[in-house]
């Protein structure tokens, strides 16, 4: 049968054609660029126009950043040697280069000492943020407020040891008394640690800063980049335990407790941060005691951490919600009380979801920490538009300065927003 | 027989307040209550000494005081004698005017970049993508300064717009872009102007009706009309028509007598053509003589209905004068400066500016995720069904996606109407830079001034929570 079928066909191919290349147009970066730049001719013009774009920002920047001066001493200097030429004129970054991280009244000598506050703060931040991490460390993470303590203002090391022993001694009472009962732990704590506050403080000597290692750095002479990290460092870490406070009270089924969060928050929420800072520059002063002095900068440390602990309790009660009700009935079911249902059941869950909001809240509020410009402390943008662009050196360079600061808050904001993201991939227990 | 024994009698015990579920809560409560009076108790303490040793009180007389300062942008009455709740008022509009602007400027940015962002032309989306992170990541304080830098900075002066040679020039000779501000041409207000505006209003009501009309169509018949284009000839034509109406006397004298001929002529030249669209829909015609039909229906009853207008208007006036029915007075160089025209001024530019394309970075990432909310099988089961792309996004995305976008667009509002608070480091007189600013230094009544600016921002956060309270109950999924 074959036979006869073979006859009737004029060519039969009997071994198999080697594969042809694809078409050019259908393979390799050809194909790319028509997929995703020209596929059609809008998009052709689009991708023309954008390009036209790219090449107008870069063609005015590029000669600008690498043509920059490093080494001149004024403003004037640079315009002898550029010749109407346009460029950077970087010398002012060189030259003002500790004015713009510390402030110009930070004492010179002692600038080693918040740049190792600076350093530990990433060793004291690594365990919180990795979790791989030895969890041994994060004991130093909870010494770490009393050493940058010590290091940035300097004095008496006695008031953060006396700091820490009150802390110490409050949390040794919570662990006794917390088996009987959470709220015979928790006030026990709180007085144990007042009473040694106040005793101590006693104790020590009046005039003890004053031979002290370090010598004292008052608040008002920090200043630049430090006194914004100093503050977006501060006000997250303490506002996220009140936040989270906030939250649970603002779910609390005790009406009081419930409308005093709620209007603690709207409020906070209601206003904007500068009128808050108004309050602490001019108004807070009337609420201490009539003969205490308290600080500038410990005033609006308290204002900017009821701002932020508002927004993050927001979203901590978005968190809350975001529970199914099964978690709460499981947790009762099995007999747990409420802080014992809280700190294992609820809040891992809630805070995981939450992070993302958190770490926004964090973000927003590290840039906000610009705006104690306004009430004349001199943080970075104070130091740019105060001292150095007032300077007869230095008047006039708008561009190298304020490129200085979007930098480092970009890089310091893309980061943590970076590491967020990651840490919503690595906390992701579903799969997808 | 046995007798059921009554339980036994409950004793109250003191310990029962801290173990007794059913009293602990009254414990907390009685605890947080206290403790709260406790703290009111020591900070009013506190502030009453305070200010008895400062010598001063709590009092609101000062608001009538002439603020003795002056406001260079300010859309009411004002001079250095009026008062400083004058001043507030200036600065409380200085505040709503720039945030509508903002509010306006940021939803265009950001709809544009975060529907950008999701196009498929790779170094379109790749630009966006930056603009985004660059301006979410950089304080919005920064912003202000260097858009202010750039306006005072880099744009001429005056000066440099005299002369025959001169390094600046107007742009269309009516625009002039200077470090002090943009001159922008100012409409004058004359007789015809009110025809103007009334013709704009009949426009807009135009639209609406035929776009009413259009979509009561395609459900009775199932005839689609296009909307776009005809809208926008129906906004823009009639009123372009009577701006530039020949303005020679007798044409007016002649408009006068026959306005209400031609008035109700309008009507009927309206109501033929409506009919003549319909028959053209209902029969065999194309779809395009039905709409321009109806398009010039419209046109010729708004603007017929405009001259009849016209003529009323002036058979009133007696004929007045012959003015042209909207003028522009054109700022122009005098002495030093610019006279004439609008000036918007530097500062409100900058914070105009700045904040829209703050915002509009975060609106841009709202308006990318609540398209990205929709599922991809409602875009492909639109498309199975036989709708052009287009039409995809407009009747099936985009409804889905604004329930997810408009409650944090809306909240980026307030943020915009709070943020505009930084008006004060540029130099803008808000209500910040006024009443919290200059009268709160000159009066020194801090606590006066705070609370009040605290309570008009409070006011309009909680009115547009209130709002989008209502517009999500609005739009909450009906559940049957």
């Amino acid at each position: 049968m074959s036979d006869t079928h073979a006859e009737t066909v004029a060519f039969v191919q009997d071994t198999t054609i080697p594969p042809a290349p694809p078409p050019a147009a259908e393979t390799g970066i050809v194909k790319w660029l028509r997929e995703n730049l020209f596929a059609t001719p809008v998009n052709g013009l689009l991708t023309i126009a954008a390009l036209y774009l790219i090449y107008l920002v870069l063609n005015v920047s590029l000669p600008w950043i690498f043509g920059g001066l490093w080494t001149t001493t004024s403003l004037a200097e640079c315009r002898e040697i550029l010749q109407g030429k346009s460029a950077a004129c970087f010398s002012v970054l060189t030259e003002r280069w500790n004015q713009l991280l510390y402030g110009f009244k930070y004492p010179a000598e002692e600038y080693w000492r918040p740049n190792v506050a600076f350093v530990l703060l990433f060793v004291a931040a690594a365990p919180v943020l990795f979790f791989d991490l030895p969890r041994k460390l994060l004991i130093f993470t909870g010494l770490y407020p009393f050493i940058a303590y010590w290091l940035i203002w300097g004095g008496s090391a006695l008031i953060p040891i006396v700091a820490l022993l009150g802390i110490l001694g409050g949390g040794l009472v919570y662990k006794q008394f917390v088996k009987t009962s959470f709220a015979a732990g928790f006030f026990g704590a709180i007085v144990t640690a007042f009473v040694i506050w106040i005793v101590a403080g006693m104790l020590i000597p009046e005039n003890a800063s004053e031979n002290a290692m370090l010598p004292a750095v008052p608040s008002r002479d920090l200043g630049g980049f430090m006194l914004n990290m100093m503050l977006g460092v501060t006000c997250v870490s303490l506002s996220l335990p009140i936040g989270i406070a906030l939250a649970l009270g603002r779910q609390s089924d005790m009406p009081l407790i419930k409308w005093i969060c709620v209007i603690f928050i709207e409020f906070i929420r209601g206003v904007p941060l500068i009128t808050l800072l108004f309050v602490a520059s001019v108004m807070l002063a009337y609420f201490f005691p009539p003969d205490s002095t308290v600080d500038l900068f410990l005033r609006v440390v308290i204002m900017i951490t009821m701002f932020s602990s508002a927004y993050i309790a927001e979203v901590i009660r978005g968190g809350l919600a975001a529970l199914p009700k099964g978690q709460y009935e499981g947790a009762d079911s099995l007999g747990l009380d409420y802080a014992q249902a809280m700190q294992l059941i609820i809040l891992p869950q809630a805070l995981k979801i939450s992070i993302p909001g958190i770490v926004n809240v964090a973000v927003g509020l590290f840039k906000d920490t610009t705006l104690v410009s306004v009430i004349s402390m001199f943080d970075l943008v104070g130091m740019i538009r105060g001292p150095i662009l007032a300077s007869t050196e230095w008047n006039g360079v708008y561009w190298e300065l304020l490129g200085f600061a979007a930098l480092l808050f970009f890089v310091v904001c893309y980061g943590i927003s970076q590491y967020s993201q990651w840490l919503e991939r690595r906390l992701a227990t579903d799969h997808r | 027989m046995t007798t059921i024994t009554d339980p036994p009698k409950e004793s109250f015990r003191l310990s029962q307040l801290i173990y007794d579920t059913r009293y602990r809560s009254l414990t907390f409560q009685a605890i947080a209550a206290l403790v709260l009076a406790l703290s009111i108790w020591y900070l009013g303490n506190n502030l009453i000494q305070n200010l008895r040793a400062a010598g001063l009180n709590i009092s609101y007389d000062f608001l009538g005081d002439p603020a003795g300062y002056d406001i260079n942008q300010r859309l009411i009455e004002y001079d250095s004698q009026s008062s400083h709740a004058r001043a507030a008022v200036v600065g409380v509009l200085n505040t709503l005017l720039v945030a509508f602007l903002a509010c306006i400027t940021a939803t265009i940015f950001g709809v544009l970049a975060g529907v950008l962002r999701l196009s498929n032309n790779w170094l379109v989306s790749k630009i966006m993508a930056i603009y985004v992170e660059i301006f979410r990541n950089i304080p919005v304080l920064i912003w202000i300064i260097i858009i202010f830098t750039i306006m005072t900075a880099v744009l001429p002066g005056p000066r440099a717009f005299r002369g025959d040679n001169a390094t600046a020039s107007m742009v269309l000779d009516s625009f002039a872009f200077t470090n002090r501000g943009i001159y922008v041409p100012k409409p004058i207000w004359t007789t015809g102007g009110i025809l103007v505006v009334v013709t704009f209003l009949l426009s807009v009501i135009g639209v609406f009706a035929y776009r009413r009309y259009a979509a009561n169509l395609l459900y009775a018949t199932g005839k689609l009309l296009p909307t776009g284009w005809p809208s926008l000839a129906i906004l823009i034509v009639p009123t372009l028509l009577v701006l530039y109406v020949p303005s020679n006397p007798l044409w007016l004298v002649l408009m006068a007598i026959v306005g209400l001929v031609l008035f109700l002529g309008a009507l009927a030249v309206a109501f033929w053509a409506i009919g003549q669209a319909l028959r053209a829909i209902t029969s065999a015609a194309g779809d395009f003589v039905a709409v321009i039909s109806v398009v010039l229906a419209f046109v010729a009853f708004v603007y017929f209905g405009g001259f009849s207008f016209l003529a009323f208007f002036w058979s009133l006036t007696g004929f007045g004068e012959l003015v042209p029915l909207m003028q522009f007075e054109s700022p122009a160089l005098k002495g030093f400066n610019f006279s004439g025209g609008i000036k918007v001024g530097g500062p409100l530019i900058a914070l105009w500016f700045a904040l829209s394309i703050y915002t509009g970075a975060f609106i841009a990432e709202n308006v990318r995720a609540g398209i990205q909310a929709v599922s991809k099988g409602q875009t492909e089961a639109a498309s199975a069904l036989g709708l052009r792309p287009g039409r995809v996004m407009n009747l099936v995305v985009l409804p889905q996606a604004l329930r997810v976008i408009i409650p944090p667009l809306i909240s980026q509002y307030l943020n915009i109407t709070k943020n505009s608070s930084l008006a004060i480091a540029v130099g803008y007189a808000d209500v910040t830079a006024t009443l919290g600013g200059i009268t709160l230094n000159q009066t020194g009544r801090a606590i006066e001034c705070v609370l009040l600016l605290m309570l008009f921002y409070l006011t309009i956060s909680l009115l547009i929570s209130a709002f989008m309270n209502v517009y999500n109950s609005s739009i909450k999924l009906k559940e049957r």
